[in-house]
């Protein structure tokens, strides 16, 4: 009976349109990508072979190096970040406000669907010292403390784009993960207080282990999401001061669109999309391997 | 959601009746529920208190800025800030840019995505799952990978100038999920259903078209919205393909914003910053509940 359903003309009217898309804008750039990273130029100049010296380079450059490094750090904190304080939250939503807990989720979860650069340009101006002592560093006044100039150091200004990139997600974890603390069975629980589980006891030894699927899926979600960061490191740094937090994917930006060299900015893209599969791999092997130990 | 509700209303009055507030039950106030409140607290004045501070911020004028503490209230309020930066700082211009990319790339993909996620869930075909896992594949890759070749093409077929660039790589590089959430969506819809219409002698285009769209009118809204918040809030893509002044999305032009005015005028820009967040802010107001299930599902892809 499935004649109708297996209409081979339907099909292609149906599906056509949007593999042809998609092939044109994702796949196809993607292979064509790859030739870049052998060339040397950019649209306007033409291009030229250039062999394998963008690879060459890529292994020798201090910048790449720097950029890799700030990525891979980034990436970890704001991924362990996001989730832990996601999680805590979803603990708090579920076991201490309980029913209520509709109003707080929602309102936790905004920062979400707000873009990047308006809060990217708000921290900024949140944590500034000049010209106008901003909040952040006035409250640090009242206390005693001289105020920080938190974007004159790459260090300080790292914080500032961790702290600012968990305020604007955690909320968004914590719904997420609040989904798998509610699907945990009633009666579990209730055993487990009988047995004279409870506080944290109860949740490092009943809630944590039930919730590790979702737990995991979090973490591949939120390192997919932080390897690729680029939105908030040009709103709230640019990636300065000088490159000091400047991630892969911007250095790639700054290569191709500031110095036209479209030949060498294909090369640092292909090695961010190597880092991303790598990582995500080596991270559902690890969760993989955790669930079936379990 | 239908079926949370009733829950959710008897719950509240149950919840209400433990918090002791507004309830009749007289539980003494330990300090356990004092530790939740402190925390609850905190919270929504982290979350919360930038965004005010913010929107006070942009109806201050620059001495009262530059000069005043920043707790303080504007002394006088200066609602011309705001359209200071819908005219000199082009934010009308900008703003319009935006819809003009956003909302051709919005419909063009979620009409390719759903007729896509009708063949790859509805349809019988060999082939039907690499096809989807071709589409998956899509989602893991940076946007960097695409960006050069693309940057030729448009260039060469003389498209830049225009917004084409933006509409048709949004619609790209957001088909992988729309196909991938629209799927999900239709295996809640019977085949049974299709082959029934269809033994009338109705096409199954046609049974596409008029049974199965209307019956995933909702996931069209939840999907649409998430996409809708991905887009708007691109720097990305924007960034890379609008080289000229006059075609900005309101994320480019927020990021130059600055550079408009001689000198930084701190209200504007604050005014710029505030139109941009209560924009997307005023959509989650209504439909905060579709906007959550729809980005948490369209997380759990893995």
């Amino acid at each position: 009976m499935h004649r109708v359903l297996g209409d081979r003309r339907a099909i292609a009217i149906l599906l056509g349109p949007a593999l042809l898309v998609y092939s044109l804008i994702m796949l196809v750039p993607i292979v064509w990508s790859l030739g870049y990273s052998f060339t040397k130029g950019n649209t306007i100049d033409g291009f030229t072979g250039n062999g394998v010296a963008n690879f060459s380079r890529l292994f020798d450059d201090p910048a790449v190096h720097d950029a890799l490094w700030f990525t891979l750090k980034y990436a970890a904190i704001v991924t362990v970040g996001q989730v832990v304080a996601g999680y805590l939250l979803a603990l708090l939503y579920v076991f201490f406000l309980k029913k209520s807990s509709a109003l707080i989720r929602t309102l936790a979860f905004f920062p979400v669907v707000l873009p990047t650069v308006a809060v990217g340009l708000l921290f900024q101006k949140f944590f500034q010292v000049a010209p106008q002592t901003g909040p952040v560093n006035s409250l640090l006044n009242a206390v005693g403390i001289e105020s920080i100039d938190f974007f004159g150091s790459a260090g300080s200004a790292f914080w500032v784009l961790i702290v600012m990139d968990i305020w604007r997600s955690m909320g968004f974890y914590a719904v997420l993960l609040f989904a798998g603390l509610v699907d945990i069975p009633d009666e579990v629980l209730e055993s487990a207080r009988l047995d004279g589980a409870s506080g944290l006891r109860l949740i490092r030894h009943i809630v944590l282990p039930l919730s590790l699927p979702v737990l995991m899926s979090s973490l591949i979600f939120s390192i997919n999401g932080t390897l690729k960061v680029f939105d908030s490191v040009v709103a709230l740094t640019n990636g300065g001061p000088g490159n000091g937090t400047t991630p892969l994917t911007l250095y790639m930006f700054q290569t191709s669109f500031t110095y036209s060299d479209y030949g060498y900015g294909s090369t640092i893209a292909l090695l961010l999309t190597v880092v991303c599969l790598l990582v995500s791999l080596v991270v559902y092997r690890v969760s993989q391997r955790d669930l079936t130990e379990g | 959601m239908a079926i949370e509700t009733p829950a959710k209303t008897s719950a509240g009055r149950w919840s209400r009746g433990l918090s002791g507030n507004a309830g009749p039950s007289r539980r003494p106030r330990t300090p356990r529920r004092l530790w939740v409140k402190i925390v609850v607290t905190l919270l929504l004045v982290v979350e919360i208190y930038p965004l005010i501070w913010m929107f006070l911020t942009s109806l201050k004028s620059n001495d009262d800025y530059l000069n005043n503490s920043t707790w303080s209230l504007p002394t006088t309020w200066q609602w011309g800030n705001y359209s200071e930066a819908w005219t000199t700082g082009h934010l009308g211009l900008y703003v319009q840019n935006s819809l003009l990319a956003v909302l051709p790339a919005l419909a063009l993909m979620l009409l390719l995505g759903t007729a896509a996620g009708f063949a790859l869930q509805i349809m019988v075909w060999k082939g039907r799952s690499l096809t989807l896992l071709v589409f998956l594949a899509g989602m893991m890759v940076p946007p960097q990978m695409i960006l050069l070749p693309l940057f030729t093409v448009y260039f060469q077929a003389g498209l830049s100038g225009t917004l084409w660039p933006l509409i048709l790589t949004y619609t790209g590089t957001g088909l992988p999920l729309t196909v991938f959430m629209m799927a999900t969506y239709y295996r809640t819809v019977p085949r049974e259903l299709f082959e029934a219409a269809t033994i009338d002698g109705a096409g199954i285009l046609r049974a596409f078209w008029t049974i199965s769209v209307p019956l995933v009118r909702n996931a069209l809204l939840t999907v649409g919205l998430v996409q809708f918040f991905f887009i708007w809030n691109d720097l990305l893509i924007a960034l890379t393909f609008t080289n000229n002044q006059d075609l900005r999305t309101i994320q480019v032009g927020l990021l130059n914003f600055t550079g408009d005015f001689g000198a930084t005028q701190y209200g504007p820009l604050f005014a710029a910053i505030c139109i941009n967040v209560f924009g997307t802010l005023l959509i989650y107001l209504f439909l905060n509940q579709k906007v959550m299930k729809g980005l948490t599902a369209g997380a759990v892809k893995g």
